[in-house]
């Protein structure tokens, strides 16, 4: 099950392991990404921290952390390619995998119908 | 700008509706920033293809002589702007500026001899304070703004084709002509012009009819609507200066590499040199050099390097050069593009420079402008 923040991320959790990306109403709203900087494998992330960097031809912005962990794996598809964001963000388009610290925390994170409704 | 502002519209905003436009405040209007086709795809379009554009919120102003001579519109205007316009001849466009007495740049402008009086464009954000001030120093002259006129832009390869469907005379057009044209009965001034490093045209008619003109060139198969956001990164490949990022009154002309726009009877020891403000400086400047140059600037790395990011001499960020003022992704050079000012001394193409970007120094390499080669028809 997905899992989303007001900040416009996706999870999806499997194992203690979070993967994190933006969700499509994000990348539409980002319009045409052009460079993407993502965390190191290894780096201790925070919940609201900065994680990663995204650029449209118009503007950067940040992606948060949705929540504590380490990061474990990113991809590097969408450093290559970042137009793989816009054309699937919540599939290929993934941006990192988060061990997460405290498995349970993910429950606070709206569902599916919260976040469309978040941004209805 | 606050939210109550009542944002203006162009008289093709209702199309730009229709075409599924995301539309952003822009200079007091409300604007088409892109198409659902997006910024990456209308830019390249722009270059391969035609780009329409809505560029109605700039200015059309008219400035007449009381006389009615050409002549005397020419000499005042020459008061304000170090451009040659009393040797403009009739049907041919410049671009110019407006300088204060710093020197520094108050807008800049296209300018027209329309055979018995000029027509100017003028940016959007800067032309009430460019009508005052024309309107305050132009003695003798009447300066209307055009308010029931809109303004578009055709650009690229195929703009002269989607504009011979409507008006066979445009093929015969060079580079900066303006010429009167009748668009199916639609009364047209059409300059070979534009701002996108790009053949192509503007097109200025009535405010009734923009919509009917408009729609008929988006009917030409190639021809697609292009929104503000790749209307930046074209000018900017283009090495086109924006006004408010690139040139203001902090800038003076020969800073911002724009002396190629001061022609020889305006320089020292020419039939009209001097006489605009500012010019004991600008004209110092031009024989002299300056201390810092606008210069073209190519990040090594895929990571854009926005306005405002600030310029070192060296990886640690010790020695501060300047600033950039204005960077993007360049989707034609397929890598960001920028520009900016520094000392003179580092102004060589090829100059290995830093920038900040995120608490990072990036390499950047300084380089002629433009960064695309320009396909103007001269």
């Amino acid at each position: 099950m997905l899992k989303f923040t007001a900040e416009h991320e996706w999870l999806k959790l499997e194992d203690g392991v979070a993967t994190v990306g933006i969700t499509s109403h994000a990348a539409e709203q980002l319009g045409d990404l052009v460079f993407v900087e993502l965390p190191e494998v290894g780096s201790q992330l925070t919940k609201d921290g900065n994680a990663a960097t995204v650029e449209s031809v118009k503007a950067a912005s940040d992606v948060y952390c949705p929540l504590d962990g380490e990061v474990t794996e990113v991809n590097q598809a969408i450093v290559d390619d970042p137009s793989i964001v816009n054309s699937d963000p919540q599939g290929k388009g993934w941006f990192f995998k988060l061990k997460l610290k405290n498995v349970p925390d993910a429950d606070a994170l709206m569902d599916e119908a919260a976040y469309q409704e978040l941004i209805a | 700008m606050d939210d109550q502002t009542v944002l203006k519209t162009t008289p093709l905003h209702a199309l730009h509706l229709s075409l599924g436009a995301r539309m952003v405040p822009f200079a007091g209007y409300d604007m088409p920033v892109q198409y659902p086709a997006g910024v990456l795809k209308e830019h390249l379009h722009t270059r391969t293809a035609a780009g329409l554009f809505d560029v109605s919120h700039m200015g059309q102003v008219v400035i007449r002589a009381k006389s009615g001579a050409y002549e005397d519109a020419a000499l005042a205007l020459e008061t304000l702007v170090p451009v040659d316009i009393l040797g403009l001849k009739p049907g041919r466009q410049r671009y110019g500026f407006f300088t204060d007495d710093n020197g520094g740049i108050l807008d800049d402008l296209m300018i027209t001899n329309r055979g018995d009086h000029l027509f100017v464009v003028v940016n959007a954000s800067c032309k009430d304070a460019d009508l005052a001030h024309m309107q305050a120093h132009l003695a003798g002259c009447d300066v209307t703004l055009l308010e029931d006129r809109a303004l578009l832009a055709l650009q690229g390869p195929r703009a002269e084709g989607a504009l011979a469907a409507l008006w066979p005379d445009v093929t015969s057009m060079k580079f900066m002509d303006v010429r009167d044209a009748s668009l199916h009965d639609v009364d047209g001034i059409i300059s070979r012009s534009g701002y996108s490093g790009e053949d192509g045209f503007e097109i200025s008619v009535p405010a009734d009819q923009a919509e009917q003109i408009a729609s008929a060139l988006l009917e030409d198969l190639h021809c697609q609507p292009i929104g503000l956001g790749a209307r930046d990164s074209l000018r900017l490949e283009a090495g086109l200066c924006l006004y408010g990022n690139d040139i203001d009154t902090t800038t003076s002309p020969i800073e911002a590499a724009l002396e190629w726009a001061i022609q020889k009877p305006r320089r020292l020891g020419g039939a009209r040199a001097g006489g605009f403000p500012g010019a004991g400086r600008i004209l110092g400047e031009l024989a002299n050099g300056t201390s810092r140059r606008r210069i073209g600037l190519k990040p090594e790395g895929k990571a854009p390097v926005r306005a405002h990011a600030k310029l070192y001499a060296d990886a640690e960020g010790r020695t501060e050069l300047g600033e950039v003022t204005s960077g993007t992704f360049g989707p034609s050079v397929e890598g960001p593009v920028a520009m900016g000012y520094v000392p003179t001394r580092f102004a060589e193409p090829g100059c290995q420079i830093f920038a900040e970007v995120r608490g990072k120094y990036l390499p950047l390499t300084v380089s002629a402008l433009p960064f695309i080669t320009p396909t103007y028809k001269r």
